[in-house]
């Protein structure tokens, strides 16, 4: 079954084009590219330019993997409502997986848990905590990263990405993994069950908007 | 060539729209609106209109196609908001218009919201003239257009330097008690009372015979309503909401009129939410047939934000033979007219 994965939940805008077949997954063509704020313009020239490499009209694909977050909002929709309109358009199914299991999936070592810290701006981190095997065992959730390091600090000593390494001073006396492991689109598609029924591709934000109802008009003439 | 059928999305702000017209003809027109849940914070929050937009893109997609009778497969090309508007809004539908269209191998454009607000009104009141003034009102836009070619000549007269029209309305409508969006809530208060009860200024902005400024008014009725109320006398709702409508739909009317004389052109095309308010239209209408200017006004579903729009433009640039947009074109809110 011929697969699309992609992932815009980082600053790397990455699709992956993939053969599933049983428990294997062979790539046959992929795009990682740094897009910053750059999302929504570069996504989908990377479909049509894997999907071109791969050989692979957009009509032959079986089905979509994409990632749901956590991550800061805007860029993240890009690749849900993507991956929405696309198994509207193409009728197949779509998928929804955690990104940060994605990176968990690529640099699981098998030697204890681990976390995957990312950033969350606003002096906080989404995190997630693993298992050796690399499955989720906690998360993913948002924290200031102080109280992050404090909760992990009994569980685990290693842990990983952008949010680990932008606060040092929280995460003195662990193990931080040097290098920022964005997610891979090919990971995902490692991580998803496709045995599963499709969920609802519903964002991690795991924040609300920050918006307050107002209060009574504030009066223009001095009292 | 038969007339070509364009599907065109619209989320530039809190209005999901996707509409499909063949050439001319509207085939259908469905929205999905945020304004409930905006209506609590009295205006629209960018993040809670962004998240509404992913929630209803695919659903009013299948709306459109079945109030069509069609399938995205019938469908010759695909419109879509590009700016101006809220970022993470636009986004929304951009990305949505790419998926669909590199999914079923269709032609893309990215439009200007402003040109697409001008030429709705060939889905209600025939082909439009090549040259005509557009005034543009709603609550994110105030502006006076001079269009000489409808797919690639328009050009900004003026513009709101604080306000927006509809912007206006919604605060004075929150200073009245009224609920969000003002505008419908004024119009209707504003039937029982008298227009000529309370002067309230008409601004001007030096040197820009044709912009707007909507703030000092504002304030005025702001002011005359806390005088009153510390003179502990009741606030003659219906007479402010009136006398508000008159003096904003006589500085809209008056500019709009100047610059279709000024640059003699014969037509004025009425868009945004704001030209679903009745005072405006009424007085455009006396106006424009004492100056001799044909008014184009479409009807008020069609003002206001909507795919359709989106689509009529749409069609306009594959009837006239313009190049589809390539994929990686922006989401871009501070989009610039041609």
């Amino acid at each position: 079954m011929l697969v699309l994965a992609l992932d815009t939940s980082s600053p790397t805008v990455t699709v992956a084009v993939c053969d599933v077949a049983g428990g294997d997954v062979r790539l046959l063509a992929e795009r990682n590219e740094t897009a910053d704020n750059r999302h929504g313009e570069r996504l989908a020239p990377l479909i049509t330019a894997s999907l071109r490499e791969a050989g692979v009209v957009p009509r032959q694909l079986g089905t979509l993997v994409v990632g749901l977050g956590p991550a800061p909002f805007t860029g993240l929709r890009v690749g849900i409502v993507t991956a929405r309109a696309m198994s509207d358009a193409l009728g197949i199914a779509a998928y929804g997986v955690c990104s940060l299991d994605g990176i968990a999936h690529r640099i699981a070592i098998g030697d204890g848990p681990f976390a995957v810290v990312t950033d969350a701006r606003r002096k906080q981190v989404y995190w997630a905590l693993y298992g050796e095997t690399g499955h989720r065992i906690d998360g993913p959730e948002l924290a200031p990263p102080a109280v992050l390091a404090e909760e992990l600090r009994s569980r685990t000593t290693d842990v990983v990405g952008a949010g680990a390494l932008k606060y040092p001073e929280s995460f003195a006396g662990f193990t931080v993994r040097q290098g920022d492991p964005s997610p891979r689109a090919v990971d995902l598609v490692w991580c998803n069950d496709f045995a599963a029924p499709p969920g609802d591709l519903a964002p991690m934000y795991l924040r609300r908007p920050d918006a307050q109802p107002p209060g009574r008009p504030k009066a223009v003439t001095p009292s | 060539m038969t007339a070509p059928v364009v599907l065109g999305i619209e989320t530039s702000c809190d209005e999901t729209g996707v509409g499909i017209v063949r050439g001319g003809e509207l085939l259908a027109d469905a929205l999905a609106s945020s304004v409930e849940e905006q209506a609590r914070f009295g205006g629209v929050v960018p993040e809670v209109a962004s998240r509404a937009h992913l929630e209803a893109m695919v659903p009013t997609v299948t709306r459109a196609l079945d109030e069509a009778g069609l399938r995205l497969a019938d469908v010759d090309a695909i419109a879509v908001t590009a700016g101006p508007g809220l970022a993470g809004a636009l986004l929304v539908g951009v990305a949505a218009a790419k998926a669909y269209a590199l999914s079923a191998g269709k032609p893309i454009y990215g439009v200007n919201h402003l040109a697409a607000h001008v030429a709705v009104d060939r889905l209600a009141n025939g082909d439009l003239p090549e040259e005509c003034v557009a005034l543009l009102v709603s609550g994110g836009h105030s502006s006076l257009l001079l269009v000489r070619g409808l797919v690639d000549n328009l050009t900004p007269l003026g513009a709101t330097v604080d306000d927006a029209a509809g912007e206006a309305f919604d605060k004075v409508a929150r200073v009245l008690g009224l609920p969000f969006p003002g505008g419908p809530h004024i119009d209707r208060a504003a039937r029982d009372g008298d227009a000529g009860a309370i002067d309230f200024p008409r601004g001007v902005v030096r040197d820009a015979p044709y912009s707007f400024t909507f703030s000092g008014l504002k304030t005025a009725v702001a002011r005359w309503i806390e005088a009153k109320q510390r003179a502990g006398e009741q606030v003659p709702v219906a007479d402010v909401a009136a006398s508000f409508q008159e003096a904003v739909a006589d500085v809209l009317t008056a500019r709009a009129v100047a610059a279709c004389k000024a640059h003699d052109v014969g037509t004025l095309v009425i868009g945004g939410g704001v030209a679903a308010n009745s005072r405006l239209r009424a007085m455009a209408a006396d106006r424009c047939e004492a100056a001799g200017i044909a008014l184009r006004t479409p009807p008020p579903k069609l003002c206001t934000d909507n795919g359709a729009m989106v689509a009529a433009l749409g069609a306009l640039l594959v009837e006239r033979g313009v190049e589809p947009s390539q994929l990686d074109f922006p989401a871009d809110s501070a989009m610039a007219l041609i």
